[in-house]
């Protein structure tokens, strides 16, 4: 039997379970840590970035492609290049999380912006609207839904991605998937996998719910 | 109350969109900007409320250089209704109308009070204030946008196509309601379209645009019919322009012919004597009180004149129809005449053809 497939452990393995729930605890919390930080933090990015995107259409283009192109940088490469930099800490896992997090945050907030019926703004611009209000009650409720859509994305992509960087110590469930691959134990991993799918699951259900919240209107409107 | 002296539009381009334009809009006047599309009848209205710039000329509202004004203030004072209405998807019917009052800081109870009002006034329901406007038909929203400009009770009105998205039945009633709003509340208007009929039905005056912005003819709906200034006008009047004429002219303004009127009892012999006088061959029957019985050939008036052997006119017209109706109702009737009767029922007269094209000379 190949190496990679030998159990040293039966499965399921109820003690490794019995004697890991703290652990299993305390990496959830890491995992919901590292995915909340890095989402906030790319939308604090990427909003601006993206508001000056939709406004002067000439930037749209370049703040595209330099997500975009972040965005092609291979996972493992960019922690592991950013060891040297800030050693094996939360800030290593949290800088490559959040700007894997921009493409999909400014795509989908330009893209928000962009579908608000042009009538609509030219109706508020001349009924006597300045900028910020019209940004604040008319523009951004109505491109609410196309953003937190983007937000549903990244969040289920970074906790995915979260699990990468237990191999530079950081990792929530990483480390515990991780961990029973090198012990050659399935539950440890299978855990560690389930645990991440039911998070992401959680997390989006709970932006789902934030967004009917925010726009009845458009629960109406689909109706 | 809105003047524009020599405002030019010309693009970066070098397309003209406006030239050297001057007009006054009255107080409390409804002026149709019309022409066919590249006119620069949207551009001109746009400036009003600078959501467009003029490159060089001056537009006043209220006496006051607009050019002056702080934008977004210029436009809580100016009404503004466009075809697409553009209300606010993500807000109820009584927020969109609230939303200027909002703007100016309105207390919550005036708000309210201005809201009750305005449904009301436009012909909703309060039912309707929660809805939001994917809720509505297509006439409801033009009202609500209605309802939305006049909310802060602006004295101007700008309206591009207002009633360009509705079907033609249910145009024609908003236009209808909208005119009698307007014998209310005497806004000054400008009223955009390119709808030579629209223009004629809403307008107190018209200003006729070609394309590049040259004004062609600035008249009255009647003026500009009976006397069009060029072959531009002239052609974008179309072909029916006499009945166009017709349709703004009530029939009270002609004087009805008496017509070969006999009472019930009448003899044959007086019978013959109104025929002859009016020069046909049939008689109408009227009671002493007015009423009308009908007509009856006058070979069969053999005895004195009863009333059951009246049959009834097929054409009749009333003093608010328009000549154009009233013709209407002439090329189908088999005598070539039309009686017109009053509210009660009562005989005012006939209407002949000859009658109907002599106002129009």
């Amino acid at each position: 039997m190949s190496p990679l497939l030998a159990q040293s452990r039966p499965f399921p393995d109820w003690e490794w379970i019995q004697r890991n729930g703290d652990i299993v605890l305390e990496q959830g919390v890491q995992h919901v840590q590292l995915t909340v930080a890095a989402v906030a933090i790319g939308f604090l990015i990427a909003f601006p970035l993206a508001l000056l995107a939709s406004r002067r259409r000439r930037l749209a283009g370049p703040v595209l492609q330099v997500t975009g192109v972040l965005f092609t940088i291979p996972s493992l490469a960019l922690f592991v290049g950013l060891v040297p930099l800030t050693g094996l800490s939360t800030t290593t896992a949290l800088i490559p999380l959040t700007l894997y997090t921009l493409l999909i945050l400014v795509r989908n907030t330009i893209a928000g912006l962009d579908s608000v019926p042009s009538e609509v703004v030219e109706a508020a611009r001349a009924m006597g609207f300045r900028e910020a209000a019209l940004l604040r009650s008319v523009e951004l409720p109505l491109a609410l839904p196309v953003i937190i859509a983007g937000v549903r994305i990244a969040t289920v992509t970074t906790i995915g991605l979260v699990t990468v960087t237990a191999l530079i110590g950081q990792g929530g469930w990483g480390q515990i998937i991780l961990s029973g691959f090198q012990r050659q134990n399935l539950t440890p991993t299978l855990v560690g996998f389930l645990l991440s799918v039911v998070l992401a699951v959680t997390l989006d259900l709970l932006l789902v719910a934030l967004e009917r919240r925010l726009s009845p209107w458009s629960r109406k409107a689909a109706r | 109350m809105i003047s524009f002296e020599h405002v030019t539009k010309r693009y970066p381009d070098g397309t003209v969109a406006v030239d050297d334009l001057s007009f006054e809009v009255d107080e409390g006047e409804i002026l149709v900007l019309v022409g066919p599309s590249g006119c620069g009848k949207t551009t001109s209205m746009r400036m009003i409320n600078r959501m467009v710039e003029p490159s060089s000329g001056t537009i006043r509202v209220d006496g006051r250089d607009v050019t002056t004004l702080d934008p977004a203030d210029l436009r809580r004072g100016i009404g503004y209704v466009i075809q697409q209405i553009g209300l606010f998807p993500h807000r109820s019917v009584a927020d969109n109308i609230a939303t200027v009052p909002r703007l100016l800081d309105w207390d919550a109870d005036r708000i309210d009070a201005r809201v009750n009002e305005l449904v009301d006034t436009v012909g909703l329901t309060p039912a309707m204030q929660s809805r939001y406007p994917h809720q509505l038909s297509g006439g409801q929203r033009q009202r609500v946008g209605v309802a939305r400009a006049l909310a802060a009770d602006p004295p101007v009105l700008l309206m591009d196509e207002p009633f360009g998205a509705v079907d033609p039945i249910v145009r024609t009633r908003l236009q209808a309601e909208f005119l009698s709003l307007q014998e209310q509340v005497r806004k000054t208007i400008v009223f955009v379209t390119h709808d030579i009929d629209e223009a004629i039905a809403m307008g107190d005056r018209i200003a006729i645009l070609a394309e590049g912005g040259v004004l062609q003819q600035l008249d009255s709906p009647t003026e500009i019919l009976a006397r069009p200034a060029n072959a531009f006008v002239e052609e974008f009047l179309g072909a029916e322009r006499e009945l166009r004429r017709l349709a703004l002219i009530p029939v009270s303004e002609v004087a009805a012919d008496r017509g070969p009127v006999v009472r019930p009892g009448d003899t044959p012999a007086q019978a013959a004597t109104a025929a002859r006088a009016a020069g046909t061959d049939w008689v109408a029957i009227v009671g002493q009180d007015g009423t009308v019985h009908g007509w009856c050939d006058l070979a069969d008036v053999t005895g004195p004149v009863d009333p059951a052997a009246a049959r009834p006119f097929a054409a009749t017209v009333r003093a608010h129809d328009t000549l154009r109706a009233a013709l209407d109702v002439l090329v189908a009737s088999p005598n070539g005449v039309a009686v017109r009767v009053g509210p009660s029922g009562s005989y005012e007269g006939l209407v002949t053809r000859e009658l109907v094209t002599g106002a129009l000379s």
